[in-house]
């Protein structure tokens, strides 16, 4: 008996989390996939009804804003934040001598909540006593910047705030790869007189693709789940233009009582992520069996 | 320096070049590092300044009078809506929530990440699977149902349904972190204490555990500031008296009654901050290896 309990205790130390994810992630997935296909309104209502709501989520100029927001700040913060993650990494790696006191400087943003990032922007980026008061009063008179209230560039002050906050990380991981790679190799190229850009673009950053991966996938997934730092920076607003999937998906469910219009865009934005995340990690879990 | 012993005929125009490269690389460095810490420093010293110096001056300026009065009103006395109580009992829902959502969830991911590491059995790679896919959804696709499941816990706007919810969506991420890092530990080692008759709890207790305390402080670290800085799962299931400090953070810089304090904006958002930040500041290695671990498996 004692012996037969002694074989099943890992089975019980992980039963509770594997209960505990198959209904509070997966369950709960399908409860959110099986609402959205209903007429919920306030209550949840459970009769299937087919796709009604993701016709109304299509019709919705709001979330159309929304998903296009999505995609300008996805795409920006992605390609600048690598960019410059790149820049610096790269810059960096010259055998700096202060190079730790550097790295803590370029980091410590990912430390911060995005609630602190957006308040902070938010200040610095505010018309009337931001950054166009410092311009005016450095002699620009007529430097207008006010972003952050206009509802066509509204969105790019989110792009603003989130690379601040997440480039750092990148140059971390850039870094991190930038070390891997085998000196040998860079010096045998060195030592045939191949130009130090060519060592570069040839050698380094091609050896370093699954670094670029990693990277492309964590901010997608920053970039999706955006929530806080468009809340704290600029609330939507103004009126929608700075809605994003995460924003709109909040509003209906808990300001508007949609609850099924809160549903399915909840899984428009997890179809995404799957989409983005799922061959990934596929890769990933393969290789680790190979 | 190394220049010279890379060249050492040293064609003088080469190495004028070499340094002129060197003094621009810094030059471009320090613009950067500027660039992070300039919000940092237009926080700190909006939050030292009066509303008066605020509109009359410059965002850039150092304040020409110090005064703390922003930080007073901030920790207690600015409002988060009808209350006007500032920051502080914000900041203590904060601690009180985190500290033990932090612990219980570190707690189970080692246990877990032992088992899936060190006692494999049919099916524990499958559940480890299922685990980091979970650390992948869109947290919006399980608010929905999770307030009600609250709802009917009795457990709704409360500090331990905010506990609950944070160790349930932590526990994928801890138990990455121990899995990870438990398979580095030579599977003989347990067949050897086996054999001496040592089992599940006691090899985790005497082998493992004394093992443990590098990616301990990582997984804390980790969880530590996911949980301090969160915000939606915070707006979501809390109510007035409840909420962590960054929904109150929140609530002051966009409350729309009276005047915009924007010094006292800037201390309570410094307040807010403070604590990763010092997590940061203390153990930034362990911080940064949290951060790529979670990023880049395996």
């Amino acid at each position: 008996m004692t012996k037969w309990f002694e074989k099943q205790i890992p089975k019980i130390v992980l039963a509770p989390s594997f209960i505990a994810i198959l209904l509070f992630v997966y369950g709960f997935i399908v409860w959110t996939g099986w609402v959205s296909l209903t007429r919920s309104r306030l209550l949840p209502k459970y009769d299937i009804v087919g796709f009604i709501q993701y016709d109304r989520l299509f019709d919705s100029p709001r979330w159309d804003t929304a998903m296009s927001n999505l995609f300008i700040f996805g795409v920006l913060f992605i390609v600048i934040s690598m960019l410059l993650g790149l820049l610096i990494a790269i810059l960096l790696d010259q055998k700096i001598r202060v190079e730790g006191v550097l790295r803590t400087i370029y980091l410590y943003p990912m430390a911060l909540s995005l609630i602190v990032t957006g308040t902070a922007w938010k200040w610095i980026l505010n018309p009337g006593l931001g950054i166009q008061s410092v311009m005016n009063d450095w002699g620009f008179e007529n430097f207008k910047f006010d972003w952050l209230i206009n509802p066509d560039y509204a969105i790019y002050t989110v792009v603003i705030a989130g690379v601040w906050q997440a480039s750092g990380f990148v140059m971390a991981l850039f870094l991190a790869g930038l070390r891997s790679v085998d000196d040998e190799v860079i010096k045998a190229a060195r030592v045939d007189g191949i130009p130090t850009t060519r060592i570069y673009t040839a050698i380094i950053l091609p050896s370093m693709a699954p670094i670029f991966l990693s990277a492309f996938i964590v901010l997608a997934h920053l970039a999706i789940k955006s929530f806080d730092l468009v809340i704290a920076l600029t609330g939507g607003g103004p009126g929608y233009a700075t809605d994003l999937p995460a924003t709109y998906m909040y509003a209906l469910a808990f300001s508007r009582g949609d609850i099924g219009q809160a549903a399915s865009s909840a899984m428009v934005m997890m179809m995404v992520v799957f989409a983005i995340v799922v061959p990934y990690l596929y890769s990933e879990l393969r290789a680790k069996n190979d | 320096m190394t220049d010279f012993s890379i060249n050492p005929t040293g064609r003088k125009q080469g190495r004028f070049g070499q340094i002129a490269l060197r003094w621009s690389l810094y030059l471009i460095l320090c613009l950067f590092a500027l660039y992070y810490l300039m919000p940092l420093f237009v926080m700190l010293t909006t939050s030292l300044k009066s509303l008066e110096e605020i509109r009359t001056g410059s965002l850039l300026s150092l304040p020409r009078n110090i005064t703390f009065e922003a930080w007073s009103t901030a920790w207690s006395k600015a409002c988060t809506g009808i209350q006007c109580e500032g920051l502080r009992p914000y900041f203590w829902n904060s601690i009180l929530l985190s500290i033990p959502a932090v612990a219980i969830s570190t707690l189970i991911g080692a246990l877990n990440g032992y088992v899936i590491a060190q006692w494999k059995f049919k099916g524990s790679n499958l559940i480890f699977s299922l685990m980091l896919f979970g650390c992948f959804i869109p947290f919006q696709v399980v608010l929905l149902p999770m307030a009600r499941v609250l709802g009917i816990l009795d457990l709704a706007g409360t500090i331990p349904g905010l506990i609950f919810v944070h160790v349930v969506y932590g526990i994928g991420f801890t138990t990455l972190f121990f899995r990870n890092y438990y398979v580095t530990i030579p599977q003989e080692l347990v067949k050897a204490a086996k054999v001496d008759g040592a089992g599940f709890v006691r090899i985790f207790w005497s082998i493992f555990l004394p093992l443990s305390l590098p990616i301990v402080v990582v997984t804390v670290i980790w969880q530590f500031t996911q949980i301090w800085n969160d915000f939606l799962f915070g707006v979501s299931f809390s109510q007035a008296g409840t909420q962590p400090v960054t929904v109150a953070l929140n609530n002051i810089v966009n409350s729309t009654t009276g005047v915009k304090e924007y010094n006292v904006d800037m201390a309570a958002a410094i307040i807010a901050a403070m604590p990763t930040l010092l997590v940061y500041v203390v153990a930034g290695k362990y911080f940064i290896r949290g951060l790529t671990a979670g990023s880049v498996k395996g």
